[in-house]
């Protein structure tokens, strides 16, 4: 069993691309990898309360850690109490302790 | 330590470069000693078409003389041992089923990348 | 330290063009107050994050003259970041690709900078504990 963080740097508004991490999320985690989804920048952008989601509602119901970083939301004016079930946010310091834990990190 | 490099953007900088950025590298990588082979994705599963042809471009008095030559650089990946994954459904949603494409390519599908991952060290995102 | 990592990063975007960049010296900025090893491998536009002649300048829609606008400079963000792996333990390598540095002209970069090749990050990725490679989008 291995271990994957998944950067998701972009947005569905921006990029038609994002179903492939939210699609690796969930084909990792069924064949019994240990996966967190980290959103940073832009990628923060859904997890916004009301906003449309393509893909990440159903990760987290799929037991998939969905991360977003802190910085990211604050400078995008995304409070932690307007965060879509699932999504919590995060010091970007995550992905440097699951770097060093071992993780493969996959940015997209 | 075996790495994959993911290949996704297409005809980014490859006229300036001369080639695409991601390709060179992994030829490289290769050729210093490394144990890599390439996934493409997205746009780049355009890469290996044959009869691309960016010939011709001119500015000024500037020619270029040495286009990018994109499918013969994914051939030669392969002739030089590096496995070149490329994504089915990428290749099916371009209308790409069909069209004559470089030898010697592995296609994948999009439910085979997890498990395809999980046979490397380091999955790298260029 | 007994906890202590080297890490690998690979950049690729220039500065001031997209957000990857200032997220990827973040990451480096953390790693560095851990006082882990970082080695960086910049290719392509990333050459220029460390460009030695990079300058500050005022803005008029702030109002505000160089001094006040006090404009961040990349190669001032690497330089620190250099200085604060080394203060906390930490070895700091950061290596611009040859050939990306020759075809852009960035030759000139700060002190520590060193002209390498992908031979280099094949190196470094072997010898770290990790590797995060940041591409690029076009």
């Amino acid at each position: 069993m291995a271990s994957y963080l998944l950067i998701e740097s972009r947005d569905p508004y921006d990029s038609n691309d994002v179903w492939f991490c939210c699609d690796l999320a969930r084909q990792l985690a069924e064949q019994g990898d240990e996966v967190t989804v980290f959103l940073v920048q832009n990628g923060v952008l859904p997890a916004r309360t009301g906003a449309r989601a393509d893909g990440l509602s159903g990760l987290s119901k799929a037991g998939i850690e969905i991360l977003a970083d802190e910085f990211s939301l604050r400078e995008r004016g995304i409070p932690s109490d307007r965060l879509m079930a699932g999504v919590k946010p995060a010091p970007l310091d995550v992905v440097i302790d699951r770097l060093a834990s071992g993780c493969k990190a996959i940015w997209h | 330590m075996k790495a994959l490099n993911i290949i996704e953007t297409g005809y980014r900088a490859t006229l300036e470069e001369q080639d695409d950025p991601g390709v060179w590298l992994s030829y490289t990588l290769k050729a210093a000693g490394g144990d890599v082979d390439v996934l493409l994705r997205g746009n780049a599963v355009n890469y290996a078409v044959k009869g691309q042809d960016s010939t011709g471009l001119q500015y000024g008095a500037s020619r270029q003389t040495e286009p990018p030559r994109l499918a013969d650089n994914i051939a030669s990946l392969t002739s030089k041992g590096i496995v070149v994954f490329i994504v089915s459904e990428d290749l099916q949603e371009r209308g790409l089923e069909g069209v004559p494409l470089v030898e010697g390519l592995t296609p994948v599908t999009r439910s085979g990348l997890a498990r395809l991952f999980d046979h490397y060290h380091q999955v790298w995102h260029w | 330290m007994a906890d202590k990592k080297t890490l690998a990063f690979a950049l690729m975007d220039p500065p001031y063009e997209n957000a990857r960049s200032t997220t990827a010296l973040r990451l480096i900025h953390i790693a560095a107050k851990r006082g882990y090893d970082i080695n960086v491998f910049a290719y392509e536009g990333s050459v220029f994050l460390a460009f030695a002649k990079q300058k500050p300048h005022p803005n008029a829609m702030h109002g505000r003259n160089v001094e006040e606008e006090n404009h961040v400079l990349t190669k001032d963000l690497v330089s620190s970041l250099m200085e604060e792996t080394k203060r906390n333990g930490g070895r700091f390598d950061w290596v611009n690709c040859g050939l990306c540095v020759d075809e852009r002209g960035a030759a000139e970069a700060v002190e520590g900078v060193r002209r390498g090749s992908p031979g280099d990050f094949l190196k470094m990725a072997e010898a770290s504990d990790n590797t995060l490679v940041i591409g690029t989008r076009g």
